[in-house]
This record gives structure tokens, sequence and C-alpha cells, in this order.
């Protein structure tokens, strides 16, 4: 059967389709499909929102296209189908010497969505996004034409393919280059940080390759902000590879699981996990930087209902903003234990990239009617602070809010229309934020 | 060194089970129809750690491809082992319309890969080594939506418990994997399909089976429940049946 009708969702959930979905098993199926009945791709569904979705259209599932097709040991240069995930590439290669430059907090996503969402990860302020270790990328694009694209060939296609949420054609293939690694292993530094303003002045002076902050968004007070600052290099390998098993999260849990005591209580123990003092230690490189793989299904610790991701980057001058967005948070009592903290470098590889130089802050909201009012006024003040929401997170801002951070999204729906001019790739982000109707 | 050669390698199965083999550093051989795809994949497992990887022309249709690849296989050093993936299932309908087709349906599931199993087993009696086939629940009891596929299978399991038997006198071993559901194209999108084991989790099984020298396994296990139940319902009741 080449169309199967089903159910998928972004990741959060709150975002769901149905259509006609091809899963092609080699790369001959996958042109004959763009050929004669193209559709825009989706990877893992790993998006919080509705990046992946065409709901009541068809849409292509692109995890069995993950073949890797070429690997220099030399140069750590590597070449994989858009299908392939990260995580495997970290798996097969670290032993190797090579690891991707850039991954994201889950092992998860294809290199396919990496490239759409022009991803970041803890050493952005190093490093940058994923895109700007793009060597080539090969799109299929409607009618069957493959185009291979490099930051060279064509610079106006390869910044809007970068972060280009899969509208100038499907991502069929990559050519990656990777950074070297001393093993499979990495060296945390784990530090107990009292305040936001501490924090800051942590994440402006650490020197490691990799760091992340994870904040306590139910403190307030002269807590508000306290967290746990972790810093890392990539080493050699822990003694033993280990940790927990993966653990199903095999039911969708009551509202009351991740209520506001809960998390009180469990953000409070979580903080005095590190001892005053702060403490190092050796991991593997999965076990630090995809820290919530093992549990399999977590967007069911949520609810039916789902949850919202919020992240934010606002520029460096306006710090004070992203206070008082922790702030506000803090008092509504809404926020799940999930919250990070980082300092982004410039690094951005497309039009619609989402980082910035500045503080970026991520946080999950159980979706209830009171976690979406609040999200809109964060969104609001994240404009005022003339910062950014990403693209493969947000499930609320208005398009004007969008294209108003995103001011090169004219020339960006100028190449997905010169590639795509029957707009069989739009997806139900594309028409929800109207980022394809120029001058309408 | 040990050497794989892997048949119908580019179903998702199959391609699992050869990641899984490449994994442990053997040699690895994938043979089919489709040489661009199974040259890519050859390449993929080269970077996954296979000691070689190669592509070869294979159709279980039509015999004179066979040669070509035990003489390619002759030319190793070391264990050779074999596995089946080929397999083809139209519609009960199509077959009803067509009968002719059941040449092809014995072709490509049994007496295709038999023939060929039979042309290597005096290269895998000389070097040891193991035999997987592949073949399905469906042959287990023949069933009014596909007793034609079913059939076909039943004559391959059949003829894989005689090789065993033979193989067993020289060391050499023959697991018997009888998948249920998987989530493969050719399963993609039909209806009433439930419980569907991703592929990776059967290739993972399969490798268990073979380092554990299993004779047949039920992959997932559970199937080896329903099957049980299925194979005891009396005749005079599974006749008025119709699934």
């Amino acid at each position: 059967m080449l169309w199967k009708e089903t159910d998928y969702a972004g990741w959060a959930r709150v975002h769901k389709a149905r259509g006609n979905v091809a899963r092609p098993e080699r790369s001959t199926q996958l042109t004959r499909l763009m050929e004669e009945a193209p559709a825009p791709a989706y990877g893992m569904l790993r998006s919080y929102n509705d990046s992946p979705l065409n709901d009541g259209g068809a849409a292509i599932d692109m995890t069995r296209m993950d073949k890797i097709l070429h690997f220099d040991p030399e140069t750590g240069v590597l070449e994989v189908e858009a299908g392939v995930q990260l995580g495997d590439l970290i798996r097969l290669f670290a032993p190797k010497g090579w690891v991707p430059a850039v991954v994201p907090g889950t092992g998860f996503p294809t290199v396919g969505g990496a490239i759409a969402h022009d991803i970041h990860g803890k050493n952005h302020h190093v490093l940058g996004s994923f895109g700007q270790h793009v060597l080539s990328v090969t799109l299929l694009q409607p009618g069957g034409k493959r185009v291979e694209v490099t930051a060279e060939s064509d610079a106006a296609l390869f910044r809007a393919t970068m972060g280009g949420i899969g509208q100038t054609g499907v991502i069929v293939s990559a050519k990656l280059q990777m950074i070297p690694t001393p093993g499979n292993g990495m060296t945390v530094k784990e530090t107990r940080v009292g305040s936001f303003d501490e924090f800051l002045a942590l994440l402006d002076g650490s020197d490691y390759r990799y760091n992340v902050g994870w904040i306590d968004s139910t403190a307030t007070g002269s807590a508000l902000g306290r967290g746990i600052f972790e810093e890392a290099e990539l080493s050699g390998g822990p003694d033993k590879a280990g940790g927990a098993p993966a653990l199903p999260v095999p039911i969708n849990l009551p509202g009351f699981a991740l209520s506001a005591p809960t998390v009180k209580t469990f953000n409070a123990l979580y903080w005095r996990k590190v001892p005053a003092r702060g403490r190092t230690h050796v991991m593997s490189i999965a076990q630090h930087v995809f820290p919530l793989d093992k549990l399999h299904d977590w967007y069911r610790l949520y609810g039916k209902r789902g949850f919202h991701q919020f992240q934010c980057v606002v520029p460096l001058q306006n710090a004070s903003v992203l206070k008082e967005i922790v702030q506000k948070i803090a008092r509504s009592g809404l926020a799940s234990p999930l919250a990070v903290i980082k300092r982004m470098g410039e690094g951005r590889a497309g039009m619609l990239s989402f980082p910035m130089e500045g503080y970026t802050l991520a946080i999950d909201f159980p979706a209830r009617d009171k976690a979406e009012t609040l999200i809109k006024a964060l969104e609001a003040m994240t404009v005022e602070a003339e910062g950014r929401l990403y693209l493969g997170k947000d499930a609320l801002a208005s398009g004007d809010q969008i294209k108003g951070m995103y001011p090169e999204w004219e020339a960006w729906a100028a190449q997905a229309a010169k590639a795509d001019p029957d707009g069989v790739l739009i997806t139900d982000i594309v028409r929800r934020l109207q980022l394809r109707e120029i001058g309408k | 060194m040990s050497t794989w050669i892997i048949l119908g390698a580019t179903s998702s199965m199959a391609r699992a089970f050869a990641r899984e083999m490449a994994e442990t550093g053997a040699a690895v051989l994938v043979a089919g129809r489709d040489m661009d795809d199974l040259r890519a994949l050859a390449t993929d497992l080269d970077a996954r750690g296979a000691a070689a990887a190669a592509a070869l022309y294979f159709d279980a249709g039509d015999p004179a491809t066979f040669a070509p690849i035990v003489k390619v296989l002759g030319a190793t050093e070391g264990k050779v082992s074999a596995a089946v993936f080929v397999g083809w299932m139209p519609s009960q309908a199509e077959i009803d319309a067509n009968p002719s087709l059941i040449d092809q349906v014995g072709a490509v599931n049994y007496t295709g890969p038999a023939r060929f199993l039979h042309e290597l087993a005096p290269l895998i009696e000389e070097r040891g080594g193991t035999v997987v086939g592949v073949t399905s629940v469906a042959g287990d009891r023949g069933r009014f939506s596909n007793y034609v596929y079913g059939s076909a299978k039943a004559g391959f399991a059949t003829y894989l418990s005689g090789l065993r038997n033979r193989l067993n006198r020289s060391g050499a071993h023959v697991v018997t994997v009888k998948p249920g559901f998987v989530d493969t194209s050719m399963t993609w999108g039909v209806e009433g399909m439930f419980l569907v084991a991703a592929p990776s989790a059967v290739a993972k099984s399969i490798a268990k089976a073979v380092e554990k020298k299993k004779n047949v396994i039920y992959t997932p296990g559970f199937w080896w429940i329903i099957m049980t139940i299925i194979k005891l319902v009396p005749e005079r009741i599974f006749k008025k049946l119709s699934f």
C-alpha cells in the first residue's frame, strides 16, 4: 500500500492532523512520489507544534530513508539520507572520533528536521546552528526535480532551506561536517546557582564549549531564577556505559501529576541534588545531551491535552525583560519542571533561523486556558524585547508577530514560491501564520 | 571472518537485520533487484562497521541469478551464512482474479529461496554458518484471506525444517523465523493490522535467535500464543471463519 490514512501529531500534542501518509522505503519510491503526488515531508515528529503537519492533505514520512551514504574517517565529512536520527549518528561515529557538530536536547530528530528548523544545542555559543555545518543539501522538488544546493551554488535557496520548514523541497540527503571528539563521553561540571543575576553572570563567563542552565521556574523572591548550571566538554567515555534502561510513559497522566505543589516540591529537591560546592562527573554523550530520551513518549506526562513549550531568545541588552518573563512565570504557578536557559551566539544559517545573540529561555506548560493566556503575554514581552520565537515550538503567536521577528520572511517566501509554485508543500504552520502569502 | 548474504535486502526488516550483522563486524552481501538501493545500503553497512559490504543481483523468480551469488560466496573465507527475507503477498482477490499469480507466489516465497539454499548448502556444510529463513505466521494455517501466500510460506517452513536436519549433521544451523505483523511496506495502510512490531525490534530478536541457535521463533514472541490458539481451533469451526 502506498498511502495510509492516519492520525499524527506534533510532539506537544496540541496540534493534530489526519491525512494520507506515504512512507517510502527506497529512493526510487520517493522520487516517483514527488513526480506523481508531491507532498510535504516529516521525520520523527519531534517539533512541538504544527510544523510537520498537513491536516486533511497528504504527507511523506521520511523515517525509512535513513541510509548513511558516505563517511570519510579522515575529514569527518558525512553524507546521510534525511531520515537518519541524530542520536544514531553519535552512537555510530563517536567511537570513531566524530560527532555531529550540533545536536538538540534529544537524539530522536532526523537530519531533515534538524535542517528544516536549523536547530541549536548546548554549544550554540561556540559552533552556531546545525545549518552552519551543512556542506550541501539535496532537495527533491515537486515534479521530481533534484537539486544539490550549497551556500555557494545558490546562496538564497540554501538560506531559505536552512530553517525553512520544508518549503523549498523535500530534504532527501545532506553532507555534514562533523567535529572531532576524544570519545563517547562528556565531562560535566554542575554548579548550584542562587539567583537569576548570578545565572546571567555564569552564562556570560563560561568558557566551556557546551553549557546550559536548568531553572527552577517556581522559585520566587530572592531565589528567583535559581537553578543548576551545567558546563561540559567532550571527553573519553565513562568507565561503564550505563545509566538506567529506557522506560516508556505508558499512559496519559491525569492533570494533577504536574500541579503547582508537585512541581514546586520536585524542583526544590532537584535543585539540592547538586551539592552547594558543585560536582564534576563523566557520562556518555547521549546521557548528557539527551536527558529525556530514556523516558519514551514523555509528552504523556502532560495528559491528553498535551502541553506548550514556550521558547524565546532576547538580545543581550534586554536581559531585564527575560528576568520579568521568569518572574511572571514563577508567579503564575503554571510551569512544569522543564525549564532551561542558555546564552546564544550569533550563529544562524537561514532566513527563518531562530538564533540571535542573546539569552534564550525554554519552558513547558501543560496546555490549559490559563497557560495559553500567560504564553500570549510572554510572547508580547518577547516582541517588545525585540526577541524571537521558535518555529519548531511556538503554537500561539500570530502571523504578524512572527513576520515582525523574521524580517527576511518575504525573501524566504519568494524562494519557497519558486521551488514550489503550486504550494503543494504548504503545511499547517505555514497556513496558520500565512507565511507564504506575500503582498496580501 | 564470517560472511552473510541477505536476500530480499531492500525490505525494511532485511535492512534492519543487515545492520545488526554489520555492527557485529561481519562481511555483509545484500542481494535483490533494486541495485541503486542495494549499493546505497552496502555503503550504509560499511559505515556501520561491516568488515566488507557489497550489492548483488538476485531475483527469486529467476534461478539463473543464483549461481553467480554462490560463486561470490565461495570466494570468501570463513563461515557463510544466509538470511532469506524475500516475500511477496498479492491480495487473495488479485489471485482469485488471476490464478496464474499462484506460480509466482510459489516461486518468490518458496521454490526460489529453497533452490537458492539448496545450491548454497554444500558450501555451508563445508565452512559452517547459519541459515535464517523468514516465513510467516500465515503459513501456520490456511486462512480465507491469504491461503495462497500462506501455503507458499508453509512449504518454505517445511523445507527449512528438513534443511535444519541436514545441516545439523555438519554443525551448521537453521533458524526459522515466523514474524507476526511487522511495520513494513507490506502492511503499511492495510486494514486490520494490530500489535504491529518495528522492523528493528524484529531484527534484534532474529539476531538473538541466531546467537542462541534457536530452531523456530515467533517474533514478537506473543505470536506463539496467538498461533497456538489458532492452530487448536477444530477444522469444522475454522472452515466457517473468515479472517
